[in-house]
Order: C-alpha cells, then structure tokens, then sequence
C-alpha cells in the first residue's frame, strides 16, 4: 500500500492499482487534486518504464488527470449517482487485463459512480478505435459516455482504466465473479514476467 | 493583487447541469431561456506585484490544476 503523501512506491512494484472512491472530497474534479499528490509523479514514472497500471472508478479519474490515459469523465448524463450492475461488452481480448474473455462477450461488473460520462474529442476517439485501445464498452447506455465507453487502454496497452468495478465481481457472494478472469490475466503475466 | 478565473465547459462539450438548470428555469415560467452553462469561478489572493508575471504565473495555475483542458477553457481576470 502506498499512501498519497508517499513519493515513491515500494520496491519492485509490478502493478498498481488505483482503487475507486472520493479521493479530496471531488474538489475541483474528480480525481484532480489525487492526480498532483506527491505519489503522483512515481505512478507516471512507474508506468513509463513498462508497469502496470489499473485505474477503477475514481482511480481511472485520477488517470485521466495524470494523462496517463485520454480523455476525461465528466457528470453522469443523468446527474444522478448510479449504482447497479452493467452489462459490458469486451471489445479487445488484445491486453493482459482482458486476454482471459472473448471478443465481444458480455460480462456484468457494478457501476457505482456519479462522474462516469467519459468524454474525448473526435481526434481521440478515432485514436482509440484505430488502435484498438477500448476495453470495455456498456452494452446500454448508463452515463452519456461517448460511444458507451466504460474503459480504455493506453497506448502500450498496460495501463487500463475503468468505470465499473471488477473487483466487485470477484466472489459468489458479490453476485458474480465475471472479474475474476481480469486479475488472473494480470497475475500470469507478471509471473511469467 | 486579485486574479478571478472563469472555467467553463468548452463549447460542444454537453453540459448536463446547465441543461437541468434550463429546464428548471423554464418549469419556474422563465420562458427565452435558450441556453444555460455552468461552470466555475475560482479567486486567488495573489502576493505579487507585477501584472504580466501574475498573469503568467495564473496561466501556469490553470493548465497544471485549475482547468482540464480535454474538457474546459478559462479566462483569467487580474484586477
């Protein structure tokens, strides 16, 4: 665990994952203020050099305002806070994160947010569609997102982030276990790493 | 020396509170309303002395914090 006032991460750090929540209260943005804490600048350094990096919820808002990821997660559409399960399509199997589902395979993950409407200007999105860097999409529309997206991948295909929460479907008892097969992926590639 | 920043949603960048606040207004009788944005006016106490390096220094503020530039633009007003 590293805390925010950190500067640095533990030694030989494989993953990080930043984990979903109000981080400062969503003042200014969501996951703004997060996104310039002192631990910040180690998990940008931490994913140039190769490392995997997962954002969920509030941790793939702080991605997107450490520009580790495009684009930005504006209010929900519907300016209500939504939580329930969402059925998502998987739409690239390309990523340690995904390569365990099958193209085009629905999986259900909870939603729990209130700034999920991703956002990106056409120049972006052609990028993303281009180079096949979007995860997973809403297989109905939740928040207003553009073209449904619920997930993206950076551009070495490492850093995921994502508005549902995985690990909220990884036991029976959380309804579902559709993520499960996500943090397996992650844990055969570093171990054969 | 006082620097107020402006920080709205960029134009084609849906705003949903500005279109709630509109339908708000028109269901209180306002009728002309054609169009609403909401955005954010943020006001910083500045200790410096010289206009043009406050300025600069605001505009720093803003494309590192205050604003997201993927989604909003400001103005700065020193004053």
């Amino acid at each position: 665990m590293a805390w925010h006032k950190d500067d640095a991460l533990p030694r030989g750090t494989d993953l990080v994952a930043v984990p979903g929540g109000f981080s400062f209260g969503d003042y200014l943005r969501c996951g703004a203020i997060a996104a310039r804490s002192p631990i910040a600048a180690a998990v940008v350094a931490h994913a140039g050099r190769g490392g995997y990096v997962l954002g969920v919820c509030n941790g793939f808002q702080v991605l997107t305002e450490m520009e580790l990821l495009p684009g930005a997660l504006m209010r929900n559409a519907g300016l209500k806070f939504i939580c329930h399960p969402a059925a998502l399509r998987v739409e690239t199997t390309d990523s340690p994160f995904t390569e365990g589902y099958h193209k085009g395979e629905t999986v259900t993950f909870p939603v729990a947010h209130h700034d999920g409407n991703y956002f990106a200007d056409d120049e972006t999105l052609r990028r993303l569609r281009g180079e096949d860097r979007v995860a997973f999409t809403y297989r109905d529309p939740v928040n207003g997102s553009v073209e449904d997206i619920a997930g993206i991948l950076s551009e070495n295909r490492r850093v995921l982030g994502l508005m549902p929460h995985p690990e909220r479907a990884v036991d029976p008892a959380h309804g579902g276990t559709d993520g499960l097969t996500l943090f397996r992926g992650l844990v055969d590639q570093v171990v054969a790493a | 020396m006082k620097a107020t920043v402006t920080v709205m949603l960029k134009n084609g960048v849906l705003d949903p509170q500005g279109e709630a606040v509109r339908r708000a207004l028109g269901s209180l009788g306002f009728e002309g309303v054609e169009g609403v944005r909401q955005g954010k006016v943020i006001e910083l106490d500045l200790g410096l002395a010289d206009r043009s390096a406050a300025e600069a220094e605001v505009r720093q503020m803003c494309e590192k914090l205050l604003a997201n530039t993927v989604i909003e633009s400001y103005r700065i007003e020193i004053a």
